[in-house]
């Protein structure tokens, strides 16, 4: 198993962010992980992407250019990253900020309504987490109880409260990018 | 212990720390700055010191004061910030001062950019500042195994009274990887009789790097030529893999390595050649025998250097096969990574070229 993994959105909606709890969750579960950002003069509202690598064997190289899941979180995400997608694979779509649809035919395209399902929920900031749902759900690589461990631990008791939210949009994720696939 | 998922700059400050690291002195500048973050807040922690100085010039310098005074030191910049650091890292060597210096490459020349590069190959393997001396530089290809030779980086110079660089790039600082914290550095450090300021020694220290007589300055770099020398002889670190029978061998270092070593095993089925790595893991000294080995065998055409640089590091190859085989280059620069596929092509052109 080799999932790699390029995560891409605005700086501040939390593509980092996710692309960490990627790499957390699967060292947790023992497999090889790496995570590369982006960096640079970024900002808030800037692009932003990262690379994350999850495999059973030991990790080469870690950026990825072919990638088995690219997750979009806006336009000029999917402009310049569905090309990176493997042939056959998937690319995951924030369609609440994406009014276009992919143009190539040979890769598996998720349309996630994810700032739309996060607002259902009572909280935009956890689109982010929408969207890891959807990876999970049709990957079925990590498993979300680890996932939701680590976020445990990065929020302590003083914000613990905001895990059932979380929990909730990344079922969310998960069903929706599912049903889609059929 | 477990692992922990670190950041390549944390990991290689907190490493320093484990190895009794406890006292930095730095300026800021990308793609660097999580190392001085990390230890303006761990070194109040461990009862260190952490200054951000006004410039690199004085920063090099603090950390010479520092070393004279016979402390565990380190300094971190990137590729602009370690040209400025230069004439103090000249001075240190003149002194036999102990310090780790790290580098974390970025494109240039000038301010360049920010982003991952091979080009202070020259700058990091000939000495750097000016005169004729050396420095031990280990080049790291992941997050442990920076880790694990920081460790080795602060006893080497204490050993050899001598700066040592790590020599990483912008990838290797900023990716994030799982890593197993060295443990902290057991007994006493190393006893400096020669320093500076310390009670036990009687009568003055001098720490110094001036020779007015040209007799005696030569007989000082005759002593620091046969550290080197024997830094040459215990100290050459390197990695082959799959080298054995191989067609074409590759030679890279650091994370261009890993790059390499994807493109090295994917080769057989991608371009229906075998292709070996030769991984350099102290770049200074350069491991001529590994690769001189490598080359001499039968089965292989050719050897190529891959570096994100113009070709620095394939002089030194270019040394080590001494002509037995043809060397060839591959190269980005200016912060490009180069892709396995660039490589992968590179070697099948390389191999049509020569039959």
């Amino acid at each position: 198993m080799e999932e790699t993994l390029i995560i891409a959105g605005f700086g501040g909606q939390g593509v980092q962010l996710i692309g960490q709890l990627l790499a957390k969750s699967g060292m947790m579960e023992g497999k090889f992980v790496s995570f590369l950002p982006s960096y640079g003069p970024e900002m808030r509202g800037g692009n932003s992407n990262c690379n994350v690598i999850i495999a059973d064997e030991p990790i080469c190289s870690p950026i990825v250019s072919q990638a088995s899941c690219v997750m979009a979180l806006n336009r000029p995400s999917l402009d310049k990253f569905e090309p990176s997608v493997q042939e056959g694979q998937t690319l995951l779509v924030n369609s609440s900020l994406v009014d276009k649809k992919a143009a190539r035919s040979d890769i598996q395209a998720l349309y996630i309504p994810a700032n739309e399902i996060a607002q259902e929920l009572g909280n935009v900031r956890v689109a982010n987490m929408v969207m890891l749902g959807a990876y999970l759900g049709v990957s079925g690589s990590i498993q979300v109880d680890s996932v939701m461990e680590n976020l445990r631990e990065m929020f302590g008791e003083r914000r613990a409260g905001l895990l059932p939210v979380n929990r909730e949009a990344i079922e969310r994720g998960a069903a929706c990018a599912r049903e889609q696939r059929g | 212990m477990a692992k922990k998922l670190m950041k390549g700059n944390e990991a290689i400050a907190e490493a320093a720390i484990q190895a009794g690291c406890r006292f930095f002195f730095g300026y800021p500048i990308t793609p660097q700055n999580e190392i001085p973050e990390y230890m303006a807040k761990r070194m109040p922690q461990v009862g260190g010191c952490f200054v951000q100085a006004e410039s690199e010039v004085s920063a090099i310098n603090m950390v010479y004061g520092a070393a004279g005074a016979g402390a565990r030191v380190m300094t971190s910049s990137s590729s602009p910030g370690i040209s400025l650091k230069q004439e103090g890292i000249s001075y240190a060597v003149g002194a036999e001062l102990p310090m780790v210096v790290v580098n974390i490459v970025r494109g240039g020349p000038g301010l360049g950019s920010i982003q991952p590069a091979q080009s202070d190959y020259y700058q990091a393997t000939r000495g750097g500042g000016h005169g004729d001396y050396r420095m031990l530089c280990y080049a790291p290809s992941s997050v442990q195994e920076a880790v694990d030779l920081m460790a080795k980086a602060f006893d080497a110079a204490d050993e050899y009274r001598n700066p040592v660089m790590m020599l990483g790039d912008g990838m290797l600082g900023q990716i994030m990887e799982p890593v197993e914290m060295v443990s902290p550095r057991e007994g006493a450090l190393p006893e400096k009789t020669w320093a500076a300021g310390v009670p036990e020694n009687k009568g003055r220290a001098v720490i110094n790097s001036l020779f007015i007589d040209p007799i005696e300055n030569e007989r000082h770099n005759q002593l620091l030529e046969a550290k080197y020398q024997a830094m040459r002889e215990r100290e050459t670190l390197s990695e082959s893999i799959g080298t054995q029978r191989a067609e074409v061998i590759l030679v890279a270092y650091g994370t261009m390595a890993r790059i390499c070593e994807r493109a090295a095993r994917d080769a057989q089925k991608a371009i229906g050649a075998k292709v070996g790595l030769v991984r350099p893991v102290t770049v200074w000294p350069f491991p001529d025998d590994a690769i001189r080995q490598a080359a001499a065998q039968p089965s292989v055409k050719r050897v190529i250097a891959v570096e994100m640089s113009a070709g620095q590091m394939v002089d030194d190859v270019r040394i080590a096969v001494n002509g037995t085989k043809p060397v060839g280059f591959y190269g980005t620069t200016g912060g490009v990574v180069p892709t396995v596929q660039n490589i992968l092509d590179h070697i099948q052109a390389a191999l049509k070229e020569g039959n």
